[in-house]
């Protein structure tokens, strides 16, 4: 069958591709930031806390990873409405995102909390540094630091992963794309689009957790030395 | 309007066979895309190298959702009408392939050098040195990272859904689409998916464990 490629449906609809490309970073980027926040919370409570706040974080972290986002968007979603919990879609976007996030966030910054060596504390002590001060800036920094590609790249996953969110019609950039291709029936130019969209967007965010990176570890940057 | 009841139950695990068979299919083709993968990576033509990393860049930088999309709806279109069985089962292959062959060439490369310079004063040729001396060696290296990829695998078969095909996800939606109980159902779902991820999470630690005795 000979078929031809036309991408002239870009010519009027790019403005909604942009605006779905611009909803997925504002998702993915507010999840990352939570997500973060809420990982990198219960690594400390995984390491330093005591037994049955680590256990209540152990099976968070098991009960998230071994099943799919799909699965706990909708328990989100749906399951949430069903309770008396109304809420939109994008907001469920949100919180399933930083809930599957902050799991893995938290067995990446845990291996990083865990190769801070006593010595550090206890050096820390002598300084007198208040536990604040220890927690942010001998065990957090130069734990983020290590653990550092392994996190940016699952916050790339994370991007790529808030196409799932379009299944209940948070419309993000894949959703976008089901709307444009229902409208044109261009279904395989529009997704080579999306596509491509994608790829721009994983190169970009790579390349901004690269600058993060220098901007956050400035010992590295002055140094040129690992750890 | 209809409770929910044992025989939903049965339904949804009855569904959660056609997601180990789509995981099946997906790490055996996986398998094999993988294993060519992560040999071109580490060849020496520099051609090779390249197609095969730009492969990876590119599926490793899109949605699997969006492979799925392009197999399914893309390919129809083009006059090469899929069924969801087989456009799931090609997407998951490309996918899986590009994460396996990125994994894979770091077990490759994690053989010592001494190896290869020891196969190479033997005056193996490039094949035997493949097949009697490195492959072996990183084999032991893989098994504990395949193992963990095996969960992301079960897990992603779940987009498969998306499509229309009938597995343990979709089955959560047909059932819920006739007792409106969304909570309970995508609870037992969920807990599907667990029985099937944990034991390999907890496979793969223990190889891991076992992978790291001695050093």
């Amino acid at each position: 069958m000979h078929y031809q490629l036309d991408f002239s449906f870009l010519a009027e609809r790019w403005p909604d591709f942009v605006a779905g490309a611009w909803l997925t970073v504002q998702l993915t980027v507010v999840s990352i930031a939570l997500g973060l926040a809420v990982g990198t919370i219960c690594a400390l409570v995984r390491v330093y806390g005591t037994a049955f706040p680590r256990r209540v974080v152990g099976l968070y972290v098991e009960l998230i990873r071994n099943t799919p986002l799909l699965i706990q968007i909708f328990i989100v979603y749906f399951g949430l409405s069903s309770l008396g919990l109304k809420l939109s879609a994008e907001v469920s976007a949100v919180i399933a995102l930083v809930v599957n996030m902050g799991a893995y966030t938290t067995e990446i910054m845990r291996a990083g909390i865990q190769s801070i060596q006593r010595t550090q504390l206890e050096a820390a002590d002598c300084l007198g540094l208040t536990r604040l001060q220890t927690i942010l800036h001998v065990v957090l920094l130069p734990a983020m630091e290590r653990v550092y590609p392994a996190l940016s790249s699952q916050f790339v996953l994370l991007m790529l992963a808030s196409s799932i969110t379009s299944t209940i019609s948070a419309e993000e950039l894949t959703a976008t794309a089901n709307l444009v291709q229902s409208d044109t029936y261009r279904s395989f130019e529009v997704y080579i689009v999306v596509a491509l969209v994608y790829l721009a967007l994983s190169a970009l965010y790579r390349l901004a957790f690269w600058l993060i990176g220098l901007l956050l570890f400035a010992r590295k940057r002055k140094l040129g030395t690992a750890l | 309007m209809i409770k929910l009841n044992a025989n939903h139950i049965l339904y949804l695990v009855e569904a959660t066979e056609w997601t180990v068979l789509l995981s099946l299919m997906a790490f055996a083709g996986g398998s094999v895309v993988g294993l060519v993968l992560a040999l071109l990576r580490v060849s020496k033509v520099r051609v090779l190298r390249g197609l095969a990393s730009g492969y990876i860049q590119v599926i490793q930088g899109t949605p699997l959702l969006i492979v799925l999309f392009l197999s399914y709806f893309g390919l129809g279109i083009l006059g090469y009408k899929l069924d969801p069985l087989v456009a799931a089962g090609l997407s998951f292959t490309v996918y899986a392939g590009a994460f396996l062959g990125e994994i894979w060439r770091g077990c490759i490369e994690a053989v010592p050098r001494t190896q290869w310079e020891a196969s190479d004063c033997l005056g193996l040729s490039r094949f035997q040195q493949y097949a009697y001396v490195i492959l072996p060696q990183a084999v032991r290296i893989a098994i504990p990272p395949t193992v963990g990829f095996m969960v992301q695998i079960v897990k992603n078969t779940s987009l498969a859904s998306v499509i229309g095909f009938v597995e343990l996800a979709r089955a959560g939606q047909i059932v819920n689409n006739s007792t409106f109980e969304p909570f309970a159902i995508f609870t037992v779902v969920a807990a599907l998916y667990f029985a099937l991820c944990y034991p390999l999470s907890l496979a793969a630690r223990a190889l891991e464990r076992k992978a790291h005795v001695g050093r």
